[in-house]
């Protein structure tokens, strides 16, 4: 405990805070310590775990993204187009697609990023904006709802009935969020260009004087935001059944949140996969929390909104004496 | 880009002729091509839209310049216009009087700036990300609103009124004469005071500021506190124009805020920027904003064509800034 305190100060404290929670949540409703519902918090979460982790890759690398939600709206749409004119497909062929249209998305901002040297934030507002008014304005507005049966098909990874009859189940979401988890956590911490990538967002030009090029990383960082976003998008059709352009609009703020919350830091070079999946969690119970105890669903937002500027700013409390980082992107 | 060439720093830098040419540009193509385009009721709409998006681009303008950023303006706005409505809703809805409006708009005023204050004392002192403190905020403060409001609108606000978003005083729509005044404020207080040099210096380099004896956390706090009273304004105007309050109104007009100052000339790092070509930069944006209206597009074709305008025009400044330094490079 004390070593994951000192190497992980963030996600241990958010670790502490989130079993406060599940205890004070425990006794105040006879709801929440239940299979079923905690089940169906790691099923609501999934796909925003998925995007956190794309995300993390990105604010490790010194950048910022906010067009990831709307970009996973665009290969929801253009994957359900392609899929109707090939006549189907299957899942293969389903995450070829969102993985590389997906891709082919978070490139757009890297390209920008990078041969125009246009800061981060301004560049994902812009492709934020473009994709989505894009989006909205050739769909109208229009959901599709006739899928192939294999992409809106509930597939359950694991499922039990508890002793009341009801039946607590992990979905196909969940199983695909620890496959990206895994190669996100792969990527960060026992890869080359992981740790280029935290030396990168840490210290640009330490890193470009070292021989890392700052395009790679760039494309890199982008790219994996981009794929994980389409896988996002494609598990997100499988929850909901059905594909309409506005549905995941907004969403990236909540994601960002969260990945702070995590203790990833903008401006680089810092953030963990686990503290990820806490931040998302913490997000998520306390919501869950609310609902239980019957607190108006209009004051969540509020809650959220104070509880990530609380933690921001005692997150950030070790560094007011040392020096505040000029942050480029 | 990071380094404005010395012309910018001149009465007329470059920037202002070339966006007067712009100008120039976007109304010959619009009257050619628009009927409706060029006739005195369409520029009448255009001066009664302006300011609205003027005084929110003028809230994010100090915090850009001083190499952040504030998210939450819109909300902002919204927030404070929801206090100044419950004033009037509580001292008598349509019968209140000018008192109650008075004592509404310190208090709009009031919850504006302190909305700042909060983000300006957590970004100075625990440098935490511009950014994520103004998402934040943005969040909370959208939460809140929508907490109070339940999502509705609220309406019923006295008759006099109308006169500040519609009315004329000789011959000049009343918001435009709130906006200019604004404007001719911040461009005082960014070029003629001790404060508008600390907000260029802390914009330029935070660190050489602080070792130069600039006072980089009062600044700060100061930068968004003001941010949060030109909200305030801009939201006291919104109540007055629509005679309505409704939480995430103006939402999409973020993006436009930033637009407008990235092309007025506001370095994305910080240090550089100035009131004026920022509002001519907002001229522009409200032309082509009416003049796609009149076209017939519609509001999300809008968006993605800001979207795409605004990384035309980050595309365009990285080019000339990089055509202007390889041409330096060649006269030594």
């Amino acid at each position: 405990m004390a070593r994951l305190l000192r190497d992980y100060p963030t996600e241990a404290k958010l670790l502490i805070v989130l079993i406060l929670l599940f205890t004070g949540l425990s006794v105040a409703s006879p709801t929440f310590l239940t299979l079923v519902n905690l089940t169906s918090l790691l099923n609501n979460s999934a796909v925003n775990v998925i995007w956190a982790v794309g995300l993390l890759v990105v604010l490790i690398a010194g950048g910022i993204d906010i067009s990831f939600a709307v970009a996973a709206s665009v290969v929801q749409y253009l994957s359900a187009y392609v899929l109707d004119a090939i006549g189907g497909g299957n899942w293969a062929i389903g995450f070829v697609l969102a993985v590389a249209l997906g891709v082919a998305l978070g490139w757009v901002n890297a390209a920008l990023i990078h041969w125009f040297r246009i800061i981060s934030i301004v560049v994902t507002i812009a492709t934020f904006n473009a994709f989505f008014g894009l989006l909205m304005w050739l769909s109208a507005g229009r959901g599709i709802y006739d899928l192939p049966s294999w992409w809106s098909r509930r597939l359950l990874i694991w499922e039990y009935q508890t002793a009341d009859g009801s039946w607590a189940e992990l979905t196909l979401a969940v199983g695909v969020m620890l496959a990206c988890m895994a190669a996100t956590w792969l990527l960060i911490g026992y890869s080359t260009v992981g740790r280029q990538l935290y030396a990168f967002g840490d210290n640009p030009e330490g890193a470009r004087r070292l021989g890392i090029r700052p395009g790679a990383m760039w494309f890199i960082a982008f790219g994996w935001m981009g794929a994980m976003a389409g896988i996002a998008g494609l598990m997100q059709v499988n929850v909901t059944r059905e594909v309409v352009p506005n549905a995941l609009y907004g969403r990236e703020l909540d994601v960002l949140a969260a990945v702070v919350l995590g203790g990833a830091r903008l401006g680089g070079g810092r953030g963990s996969v686990i503290g990820c999946l806490l931040g998302v969690l913490l997000v998520a119970v306390t919501q869950n929390g609310l609902n239980l105890l019957g607190i108006s669903p209009y004051a969540f937002k509020m809650v959220v909104g104070a509880i990530i500027l609380v933690a921001i700013s005692t997150s950030n409390f070790e560094f007011v004496h040392g020096k505040p980082r000029r942050v480029r992107t | 880009m990071t380094i404005a060439s010395p012309t910018t720093k001149g009465r007329i830098g470059p920037e202002v002729l070339g966006l007067l040419g712009f100008l120039l540009l976007v109304l010959v193509a619009f009257g050619a091509f628009a009927p409706r385009f060029l006739t005195g009721a369409n520029f009448g709409s255009i001066a009664f839209q302006l300011p609205e998006l003027g005084l929110l681009t003028l809230a994010m303008l100090i915090p850009l310049i001083s190499g952040g950023i504030n998210l939450a303006i819109i909300y902002t706005a919204n927030i404070s216009g929801l206090a100044l409505a419950w004033v009037l809703n509580t001292q008598g809805g349509v019968d209140a009087g000018m008192g109650a409006f008075v004592l509404g708009s310190i208090l709009a005023i009031g919850v504006g700036s302190l909305a700042g204050l909060v983000e300006g004392l957590v970004i100075a002192f625990t440098g935490a990300h511009p950014i994520l403190v103004s998402l934040a905020m943005m969040i909370f403060l959208r939460g809140l609103g929508e907490f109070l409001t339940r999502g509705g609108d609220i309406s019923g606000f006295p008759a006099f009124l109308g006169p500040i978003g519609h009315g004329m005083v000789a011959g000049i729509p009343v918001p435009l004469i709130i906006f200019g005044a604004a404007a001719l404020a911040w461009h005082v207080l960014l070029s003629h005071t001790r404060h508008g040099f600390s907000v260029y210096m802390i914009g330029s380099n935070p660190e050489a500021a602080r070792y130069s004896g600039l006072n980089v956390r009062r600044t700060l706090v100061l930068v968004y506190t003001l941010s949060g009273l030109m909200c305030a304004i801009a939201g006291i105007l919104m109540l007055a124009r629509f005679n309505s309050v409704r939480v995430g109104h103006g939402e999409a007009l973020l993006l436009v805020t930033v637009l407008a100052c990235f092309l007025g000339g506001v370095d994305p790092f910080g240090g550089f920027g100035r009131v004026w070509p920022v509002v001519l930069a907002l001229i522009i944006l409200q032309v082509l904003s009416s003049g796609l209206n009149l076209m017939g597009a519609n509001q999300h074709l809008s968006t993605a064509i800001w979207g795409l305008f605004l990384i035309a025009v980050m595309i365009v400044r990285t080019t000339v800034s990089r055509w202007r330094s390889s041409a330096k490079r060649k006269d030594l």
